[in-house]
């Protein structure tokens, strides 16, 4: 249990260290182009996420995981597609907290539209991460059919 | 080194929640009221009881060092708790005391504790109901006791909608809806009978999606609950968000008769319209009845989506006449709300007279949150929970972001 605790406070920093040290690497798009996918992101965050996950990101205590600081969020992409892709039954948690509803498959959204949502909240809310290109987005798709 | 990392991501998190604390939450009532902080700090407090000699029991829904139910007594006699003890291993929502005995429930069971005079014996537990659904979503098990020797159990449906695929917009929803054969109603068990589940007990409501608080009212001698409405309504696009927001109705029910059925998930109650309709996921509309022209109506509709999680009636007689009888309801606040603000963190009262309500609901309590202008319920500072009354016809809330507990009395001084 102490171990699982432990890696729960744990995985976040490494997500970030991850994140970072990935970020420098040449294969981002420009600024210009995460500016325009972010915005992008944030009309599909507010049709499609925000009355779960809140305006801020914080989610509903108890009820909807918080998108802020988060290895859900930060750490490795695929994680976060497919969360969108197949949404989620199961139990999360988060920093000792647990969240209980359903989220529901989000795969109906093109994969520009996942691609702009998931660098929307990487780049929101207090978080820094890299951008997901759309044809992560198509991989995984692929994937999971 | 474990210890720095902890330390450094606790860090990181308190800046964030520093961020967004506002001051000290000061709670406004009606004039004649007054409010004393009687417990601070306990975590997640749900739901709470008084007994007899002023002693306070509060359910937890997270351990706190290893206990999930605390009792605070004031030994000495001047007021103040002095003395906080805790028992019990398990989590949950649910607590009550009647006829000598504490019950407490957690996420699947419902327990018992004999009173020895007004010493609880904590090694007395009994299992009166096991087994209940316990899906993690709407899995709170909320109690109430009428006088004949009855206890009511709430089973919340673990599913928004009853859709196959929970909370998918546009996906229809199960007809006939699996989910109420176990849970969407309240179950009626014995009080002196050990192991009861399903197949012992009477659904003795269905069609109520997740009930939080529920109260036995002795004057009309019927259950009353109320009721947390669906959620996302408003991504149907039906209504205009002004409107969406306040649907459906956060609904007050009365039981009259075993078996009452108040709709869920077929059916919600548009207060707009006066009239239970059908939901988009069964065909509706948001005006069409259909198959909802048999469902019972509430006694009270509430504004949407604000969370009702205690119901107590007031029979206590230190507040003023109107209050008599009435009903108050801890609202926990909604996060269901956007575009719009969230609302509703808040004790709200309902006159009763001759066991109907007798007048509009007004706010009793109000300023939980710390601001008014909440867009996420993480920035609510305190959230009501819990409701009960005390000998003295006190009036105590709980609440279960920080494990607050308030002292409501009424003085003419």
């Amino acid at each position: 249990m102490k171990a699982v605790v432990f890696m729960c406070l744990l995985l976040p920093l490494f997500g970030v260290a991850q994140v970072k040290k990935s970020s420098k690497k040449a294969t981002t798009p420009t600024g210009n182009g995460l500016q325009q996918s972010v915005s992008k992101g944030k009309v599909v965050y507010a049709a499609y996420c925000l009355s779960c996950h809140q305006a801020d990101g914080s989610g509903v205590p108890n009820l909807n995981p918080p998108l802020v600081q988060n290895n859900w969020v930060l750490g490795p992409k695929n994680v976060l597609i497919e969360q969108v892709l197949n949404g989620s039954r199961g139990k999360v948690e988060i920093d000792g907290e647990t969240f209980h509803n359903t989220m529901p498959p989000m795969a109906h959204l093109t994969d520009q539209q996942i691609a702009d949502v998931i660098t929307y909240v990487r780049n929101s809310f207090g978080n820094k991460a890299s951008r997901v290109a759309p044809a992560e987005v198509k991989a995984l798709r692929a994937k999971t059919k | 080194m474990k210890l720095l990392l902890s330390l450094a991501f606790a860090a990181t998190f308190s800046i964030v929640a520093t961020a967004q604390v506002s001051k000290e939450p000061v709670i406004t009532l009606p004039a004649g009221f007054g409010s004393n902080v009687v417990a601070k700090n306990l975590g997640r407090a749900r739901h709470l009881t008084v007994n007899g000699n002023g002693d306070i029991y509060i359910k937890l829904e997270r351990l706190k060092e290893g206990s999930g139910i605390i009792r605070l007594s004031d030994k000495n006699g001047d007021g103040r708790v002095d003395d906080t003890t805790g028992f019990g291993t398990y989590i949950g929502t649910g607590i009550a005391i009647k006829n000598g005995f504490l019950y407490a429930s957690s996420n699947s069971e419902v327990y018992r504790y004999k009173f020895n005079g007004n010493v609880l014996d904590t090694a007395s537990r009994e299992t009166i109901v096991t087994g209940l659904v316990d899906r993690r979503q709407h899995a709170s098990k909320s109690i109430t006791l009428d006088n004949a020797g009855n206890l009511y159990v709430n089973i919340g449906a673990p599913s928004n909608v009853c859709q196959e695929k929970d909370r998918a917009t546009g996906e229809p929803g199960q007809d006939p809806c699996p989910l109420l054969e176990t849970t969407g109603g309240i179950w009626q068990f014995k009080t002196d009978k050990q192991n009861q589940s399903y197949a012992d007990g009477v659904r003795y409501a269905t069609g109520l999606r997740n009930v939080v608080g529920l109260d036995w009212n002795t004057s009309t001698n019927t259950l009353f609950a109320m009721q947390h409405g669906r959620d996302g309504l408003q991504d149907y696009k039906i209504f205009p968000d002004s409107v969406a927001v306040e649907l459906p109705a956060e609904v007050m029910v009365e039981v009259t008769k075993a078996g009452d059925n108040f709709g869920w998930p077929y059916c919600f109650y548009n207060q707009f319209e006066g009239k239970n309709v059908l939901n988009p996921e069964y065909g509706g509309d948001g005006k069409s009845v259909g198959r909802c022209a048999d469902v019972k109506a509430p006694v009270v509709a509430f504004p949407g989506h604000l969370a009702p999680n205690a119901l107590l009636f007031y029979t206590g007689s230190q507040f003023p006449e109107k209050y008599r009888n009435g009903a108050f309801v801890a609202f926990h606040g909604s996060w269901n709300r956007a575009p719009l603000n969230q609302q509703g963190f808040f004790v709200a009262f309902v006159p009763f007279k001759n066991g109907k309500p007798s007048g509009k609901w007004e706010v009793f309590a109000n300023g939980f949150a710390g601001n008014e202008n909440i867009t996420s319920p993480r920035q609510a500072v305190y959230r009501p929970c819990g409701l009960a009354q005390g000998p003295d016809g006190s009036l105590y809330v709980s609440d279960d972001v920080k494990g607050n507990v308030w002292k409501i009395s009424y003085s003419t001084k």
